[in-house]
């Protein structure tokens, strides 16, 4: 994927959504003219109603306002102009209405559009991403960082474009009231903008600092929790606390701090509104009692200078939450600009009941070498086993045969069937190879949900024939709710045994031509791992089957053994050649079945 | 559990009452908080009468005298009131940070206090909520709610007496509209809380699902499920888009509502106004500063109404934060306990007797909290310091069982169970986990680097002490394999590791704290047979007179042991030394007899 600025990529969440945020920011301008007419009539109302003032109204205003009170008393004109008032306050609800409502419209769709999208998107990264990035952090941005974007796009997006509504149109009619008036106002104007920029930078750095702060408290809960076992079983419950008090008091000095620095904002804000206020009253009084400015006029600037007040005030709250909304987007976009994984235009969908072939494959993770040249093939129906001590590079081959990891240019050769795995179609090639891992993950559905995820039959007398091979049946029907019982963090906690089964008929509901076990049997008891590997046999009848294991008993009956040694092929052959062959495989042999006498 | 209902509609006093103690610690913040914001809010609503005097001593008369001087008093004015808004902010920051501050302390030290049985049906992410986001939320209602509130009423009761000093008659108008006001903001805040409380919880699902997603992310890819995941997640957030959109109505239609009747009001008032003001019953000046009166007594009902409603749902940050705080610890010891030995957190190391490892069961019966049947029944059993025990059995039979009560992580339903001789109760949990080394099937690393892995068992440890345990259990292999060595960081949970590798580091950990007792719980599951065999020697050596439990598959590991325990369906039906087990063809000579079948005879 191409990179994108932000302004594209916001465009691309509001495709469609043009029309409500028009209709917000056009009823906004509505309301927000109706809210100045309110003030004009006032003044028009204590000048030339009550006092006897020539009218400064708009002319088409003034007229109507002469045909609706012609002839009438002084108590007919005020009812005209009460009704006038009324009539504003209503219309301006109306158009706030509107707009609000647009605005939340656009907005939250925008938003919903932004979710969707971050979820989609973090799905189809490929897994080395996932490796690389920390899950809270990710999280955090998918749901603090969205709604920080959110409140602004929502609440202050449609308070900047007001404000700016407001002065302008507020500078205009000051100026043709009363320039040296509307000058005094003005002054004030790019003092606001000049701490206001200040502030807003310190805001955001000081924020930033917070926001890591408060990051670094939330791994401190989040891993001592996740950890409990261990922490009480090694009794460091009183060092846990100590090291939570540090990130506690950290994060509190840092708000706190912030805190210092908002006071200073807004203490200096509000003072400069009431300076701009008392301009108004000082310079109007001084005008009203040397010139021809009327009380009605300063009542009218006066009611502008108030309302006036509140936005650009606001306007540096604002500003301070538009650079952390920008901090937030570009955190966004950085997930977004990761390019998901993608097929070839040509991608390739061949028959996969064929003949793996592994040619001069090398495979280097974060500078540490894993595989070196390894090559060997499965025949198309065949079992093969893979021995191997931890770390030997077991994993990364059938993470390397389902492209779950790319092999680099230069790595060597992965094909099915002669065709090239990574030409082949992605979602194709991993349908069909049931890969078991070894720590599988369990989403918190029920069981049965959990087994039937990747077809959605529905079926559940397969899904329970899969279980029954996965020798895990019986334990599910021991749960109050069977096969309806809620697993994963939410739910009931397996045992890592109970977790792997059901993770093996999971897979075999998937019914793939290749099969792929790695270690996925280690947390059960032999006799459990013989009945399964019993079963399996007849139900893999015709699939080609890779397992991994440790166990001597559950690869010798494989027809070929390869044993990895440090990323390496040291031995590769049937069982009883290499029993023969007085090599690793020989060792472990004896190791295992030496359990009586040794 | 997770995505419990808030069952808390209007506002309890007994909820708030059990922030006192809270309160009582925080007198010299929160007092010089209050008086703050009374003076400053009492100051801010004075400004109209600026306004006034002006307007009667300047522009009715058209004279400038004294203009200067008033300016004067006006710009002080101005500065001290900013000073009481940077106080204000300040102060009331610091109010929320401490007590949030203090709050999340006792919620965290009491998790820690908190037994095994309660972790394991409350999840993580469920528990940092609490921790974090509803503290946050008390926080935030206790400093700027609270602030807000006295500020919007204190602004109303003063904007309403100096009306009434104005001119009583117009004030009366005014006094007419506020409650109503006031009653439509109350009716929608109502209204809104319901549909906001909705949202509350649709965003913590979206949060959990995306939590699921991305840890999930490696099983999905193999099952080719991304898509099935992503229409899942689509109409999960299109249902909150949905109630977002609700409350958003609700929330357009209140504010300009509220508005509207405040113009009205103005409406009536200039009517009014006017007529008293042509019949010389009113001044000009009176009459202007009322109008601003009555603009700003509008904002502050709204303001009210919606503090009242968050103070609601703040509420229900508390029932949970101080549910949480008051969850009974049901492992616990006892005060004369804590008075000789010291707690966990103030150990009395001097008091400890030493410990030699000496486990009995005596009459013990057990079921889990949760759990229906009992597990164990009259069981009892004697373990001489120095006795390596396996428990053999067939996945979920209860093996854990036995090793939960021997480390206390559980208690007896009835009976006892004896640590040298002494009932386990009548010492502190600290002493007896003092003497673990506990090494699990899961293996739970912390984020951070290899060598500080291994020093959890042993925080005094020096590097040569780190490297040395390592060593002894092939720990080493690890770090040799990593550019960084002993310093390479071991990621989130030891993601970046295999199974078989975390193995060997937790196995390092609990080494190096050198216990008198050890849990090998499936420590070596995931460990190939080489390294096994390579640091088998090592494990036997070290277990020489040591107490051991160990729970395994593999008979290799099994067969030295002084004596095993065979589990079947949560009971124990064999025990005796391996040859003793074969003789009597029970379970085990059974289990024996499956591994020849697969065609490994011995030797």
């Amino acid at each position: 994927m191409e990179k994108t600025t932000i302004p594209k990529m916001l465009s691309g969440f509001t495709r469609g959504l043009k029309r409500f945020f028009l209709a917000a920011i056009l009823a906004a301008a509505a309301a927000s003219l109706l809210g100045f007419l309110s003030p004009l009539i006032v003044g028009f109302t204590v000048d030339s109603v009550i006092g006897d003032k020539a009218s400064e109204l708009p002319g088409p205003l003034m007229s109507l306002f002469e045909t609706l009170s012609a002839g009438g008393n002084l108590s007919r004109r005020l009812t005209v102009c009460a009704l006038f008032i009324a009539c504003c306050a209503l219309l301006a609800a109306v158009f706030n209405f509107t707009s609000r409502i647009n605005m939340a419209k656009g907005s939250e769709r925008m938003i919903n559009n932004l979710r969707v999208r971050l979820f989609t998107h973090t799905q189809h990264l490929p897994f080395e991403w996932h490796t690389k990035h920390l899950t809270g952090d990710i999280i955090q941005r998918c749901t603090s960082d969205v709604e920080t974007v959110r409140r602004f796009v929502f609440q202050q997006l449609l308070e900047v474009l007001r404000t700016v509504i407001l002065v302008v149109i507020a500078m205009s009619i000051m100026f043709s009231l009363n320039v040296v008036m509307a000058l005094a106002v003005t002054v004030f104007i790019p003092v606001i903008l000049v701490y206001t920029i200040f502030f807003s930078m310190r805001v955001s750095k000081k924020f930033r600092a917070c926001d890591e702060a408060e990051g670094e408290l939330m791994v401190r809960v989040q891993e001592n929790l996740t950890g409990v076992r261990v922490v009480r079983a090694f009794g460091r419950e009183r060092y846990e606390t100590e090291r939570f008090d540090e990130k506690n008091i950290n994060y509190t000095k840092m708000w706190t701090s912030l805190g210092g620095t908002y006071g200073l904002f807004w203490g200096i804000g509000d003072s400069v509104a009431a300076l701009q206020l008392l301009t108004v009253v000082v310079v109007g009084s001084y005008l009203a009692a040397t010139s021809s400015f009327t009380f009605g006029e300063l009542v009218v600037f006066l009611s502008y200078s108030q309302m006036l007040m509140w936005p650009v005030r606001q306007l540096g709250r604002v500003m301070s939450e538009m650079s952390k909304t920008g901090v937030s987007l570009n955190r966004i976009k950085e997930i977004l600009d990761s390019p998901a994984e993608k097929d070839d235009p040509e991608a390739l969908r061949p028959p996969m009941d064929s003949d793996i072939e592994f040619s001069g494959v090398s495979f280097t993770y974060d500078e540490q070498p894993v595989l070196q040249n390894v090559s060997f093939s499965i025949k198309s129906g065949s079992t093969f086993g893979i021995l191997g001590a931890t770390g030997s590079g077991k994993s990364t081959l059938t993470y390397l045969l389902n492209n779950l990891y790319e092999l680099p240019e230069g790595g060597g050769l992965i094909t099915i069937g002669g065709v090239d795995v990574s030409k082949i179609e992605k979602s194709y090639l991993r349908k069909n190879i049931g890969l078991v891992l070894q720590e599988p993950f369990l989403f918190s559905k029920t069981i049965l949900e959990n087994i039937d995820i990747s077809s959605r039959s529905r079926n559940l007398d397969r899904v329970r024939e899969k279980a029954r091979i996965a020798a895990v049946d019986e334990n599910i029907m021991e749960f109050a709710n069977g096969y309806d019982t809620i697993v994963g963090e939410r739910g009931v906690t397996l045992s890592g045994g109970q977790k792997q089964r059901v993770a093996i008929a999971r897979t075999l509901m998937m019914g793939a031509p290749i099969m792929v076990f790695d270690d996925s049997m280690s947390n059960l008891d032999m006799e459990t791992d013989a009945k399964i590997r019993e079963s399996l046999r007849s139900d893999t009848e015709g699939s080609t089957v890779i397992l991994i294991s440790h166990r001597i008993s559950t690869l010798m009956r494989a027809d070929t053994i390869m044993v990895l040694e440090d990323g390496r092929i040291a031995e590769i052959g049937s069982h009883s050649e290499l029993v023969a062959m007085d090599g690793i495989y020989r060792r472990v042999y004896d190791l295992q079945s030496g359990y009586v006498t040794d | 559990m997770e995505y419990e209902q808030e069952t808390t509609s209007g506002l309890s006093l007994k909820m708030w009452l059990r922030l006192v103690k809270y309160f009582k610690q925080m007198k010299r913040q929160i007092f010089p908080a209050l008086i703050t914001v009374v003076l400053t809010t009492a100051a801010f609503s004075a400004f109209p009468l600026f306004t006034r005097y002006a307007v009667d001593h300047f522009v009715i008369p058209g004279t400038t005298d004294g203009l200067p001087l008033f300016a004067g008093a006006y710009f002080a004015f101005i500065v001290c009131v900013g000073t009481g808004d940077v106080m204000w902010v300040k102060l009331l920051m610091a109010v929320e940070m401490k007590i949030g501050l203090l709050i999340r302390r006792d919620s965290f030290v009491h998790l820690q206090k908190l037994q095994i049985a309660y972790h394991n049906v409350n999840s993580v992410g469920y528990l940092i909520g609490r921790v974090m986001s509803d503290t946050e939320r008390i926080g935030g209602m206790i400093s700027w709610g609270f602030s807000g509130f006295i500020e919007a009423l204190l602004t109303l009761v003063f904007s309403i007496t100096y009306m009434l000093i104005l001119s009583p008659k117009l004030a009366l108008i005014l006094m007419i509209v506020i409650p109503v006001a006031g009653l439509v903001a109350w009716y929608f805040q109502r209204k809104i809380m319901v549909v906001s409380r909705k949202v509350r919880e649709l965003n913590s699902r979206i949060t959990g699902a995306y939590n699921e997603g991305i840890t999930g992310s490696k099983t999905s890819k193999t099952l080719v499920i991304e898509d099935v995941n992503s229409e899942e997640f689509a109409k999960l957030s299109a249902k909150m888009l949905r109630e977002s959109v609700r409350n958003s109505r609700l929330n357009a239609i209140m504010m300009p509502m509220v508005m509207s009747l405040g113009s009205i009001a103005l409406s009536i008032l200039l009517y009014r106004g006017g007529i008293l003001v042509s019949r010389e019953m009113l001044d000009f000046g009176v009459l202007s500063a009322f109008i601003a009166y009555a603009v700003s007594t509008i904002e502050p009902i709204v303001w009210v109404s919606g503090i009242m409603s968050e103070m609601v749902s703040a509420q229900v940050g508390i029932e949970r934060v101080t549910g949480l705080q008051g969850e009974t610890v049901t492992i616990a010891d006892s005060p004369e306990v804590v008075e000789k030995y010291g707690d966990t957190f103030e150990p009395k190391v001097e008091n400890w007797e030493p410990v030699l490892g000496g486990v009995t069961f005596d009459n013990v019966t057990f079921k889990y909290p949760d759990g229906e049947e009992y597990v164990l029944e009259d069981f009892s059993l004697d373990i001489p310091p120095g006795t390596t025990v396996a428990i053999v059995g067939e996945t979920g039979a209860g093996k854990s069982t036995i090793v939960n009560l021997a480390c206390r992580f559980y208690e007896p339903t009835s009976g006892r169970v004896l640590i040298d001789g002494r009932d386990s109760r009548e010492r502190s949990q600290l002493w007896l986990h003092s003497s673990l080394g506990y090494v699990l099937q899961d293996p739970h690393l912390f984020s951070g680097t290899i060598m500080e892995n291994i020093r959890y068992g042993k925080l005094e440890a020096s590097d040569e002490d780190v490297i040395a345990a390592a060593r002894l259990v092939a720990a080493d292999t690890v770090a040799d394999r990593m550019p960084e060595g002993f310093g390479a960081e071991v990621g989130e949970g030891g993601d970046k590791l295999s199974t078989g590798e975390k193995q060997l580091i937790s196995f390092a950990r609990a080494v190096l704290a050198d216990p008198p007792i050890f849990v090998l719980d499936e420590a070596t599951s995931s460990i190939d047979t080489e390294t096994e065999r390579l640091i088998q020697d090592a494990i036997s050596h070290m277990l020489t007179g040591r107490t051991s439990f160990i729970i395994a598959h593999r008979l290799s590991t099994i067969a030295h042991a002084d004596l095993i325990l065979v589990v079947e369906d949560g009971r124990i039906v064999e025990r005796g030394t391996h040859k003793e087990l074969l003789a009597s063809g029970g379970h085990y000579s059974e289990l024996y007899k499956a591994m020849r079948i697969d065609g490994l005879s011995p030797m």
